[in-house]
């Protein structure tokens, strides 16, 4: 097929993940089955939400027995940044049709969007099927895998040893991604004003600092990139 | 925990759902329009405007080391945006910065 191509490269650079994907599922299914889930709840959560960070903070919430509604804002509220994703993959992905859109937007995990965007900033005369066919072939190693790792914490319980550091795992893995987007003055602006909003309003409840130190730092790139094209005018 | 069978699949339905459309939003409903070069030029920073964001708090204040700053977990952060520099390479930033980590971590840790 003449999209096989891409479907590998996608495959080929998502697979240091696995790193990541693996302890993590594996820890979720542990953490949620001490909780006191059963097999087809911990599941369902891999399953259906498919969204690390937000699985463990409603089990958190489930386990200090929050209400149901207070469970479900806090929760979605740290997969808001999803919207955001959405919102900047409609411009690559946007012309296919709506089923493989259906099938994209379930799959949107950070690592595949991340991994997504960067490639397609750096090759902009991808062709629509060809950006979708990079996209299934990232989280083909991903999401699998997760469903897999929390089935084997929840049944296996844990075999990773108490006091390893893999927590770090993720940020590890953003950085290896984020940094080689800081690709002008707008981007890094835009990384800068991200970690110093994060710190500057860490006081507000439901992970919605983020929300507000990304929305901020998306102005500051636009409006440097604005005033960089401006000077650039003759 | 003490919530009913039906509390717990409510929770993980909704969240599921919601998340679901939460990710559909923009991509369904925009589709193949094209939109303003105003929005597009927000857009081009999601990721930058995000992710770092997102782990800031992971690197300053881990919740493994109960939201205190670590200095192996700070040294491999900086290890592995130096190698992400050097490399240019994700795979090998990957690998590079959980070995630092890993290192560190038996050596100092």
């Amino acid at each position: 097929m003449a999209l096989s191509r891409e479907y590998w490269q996608g495959f080929r650079d998502a697979t240091p993940f696995i790193l990541v994907i693996i302890p993590f599922g594996a820890v979720f299914g542990v953490v949620a089955t001490e909780a006191g889930l059963n097999l087809a709840q911990v599941m369902g959560f891999s399953v259906l939400v498919i969204a690390g960070a937000a699985q463990f903070v409603a089990v958190q919430m489930m386990v200090e027995n929050a209400p149901v509604l207070i469970v479900l804002v806090a929760a979605l509220a740290v997969n808001l940044r999803m919207a955001m994703y959405s919102a900047s993959l409609a411009p690559h992905l946007g012309k296919i049709s709506w089923w493989k859109r259906g099938a994209v937007s379930y799959f949107m995990v950070d690592q595949a969007y991340a991994a997504a965007i960067l490639k397609y900033e750096n090759t902009p005369d991808m062709r629509p099927a060809q950006k979708m066919a990079y996209y299934f072939g990232v989280v083909t190693p991903i999401c699998p895998l997760w469903y897999l790792a929390t089935w084997g914490g929840a049944v296996l319980g844990t075999a990773i040893p108490a006091g390893l550091p893999i927590d770090f795992a993720v940020p590890i893995t953003f950085l290896a991604l984020i940094v080689p987007m800081l690709r002008s003055a707008a981007h890094v602006v835009a990384a800068l004003v991200s970690i110093l909003g994060v710190l500057a309003f860490a006081f507000l409840p439901f992970n919605l600092g983020l929300l507000v130190a990304a929305l901020l730092a998306m102005m500051a790139g636009a409006e440097v990139e604005r005033r960089m094209r401006a000077r650039q005018m003759p | 925990m003490s919530m009913t069978t039906t509390q717990i699949w409510t929770i993980i339905i909704g969240l599921g759902l919601g998340s679901y459309l939460l990710r559909l939003s923009f991509l369904g409903i925009i589709g193949n329009r094209d939109l303003p070069e105003w929005v597009l030029r927000h857009l081009r920073y999601t990721a930058v405007a995000v992710m770092p964001g997102m782990i800031t708090p992971m690197i300053l204040f881990p919740q493994a080391t109960g939201g205190t700053l670590d200095g192996v977990r700070l040294a491999a952060a900086m290890a592995t945006i130096a190698i992400s520099f050097w490399t240019k390479n994700a795979t090998l930033t990957i690998f590079g910065g959980a070995a630092v980590l890993f290192a560190l971590h038996f050596t100092l840790g």
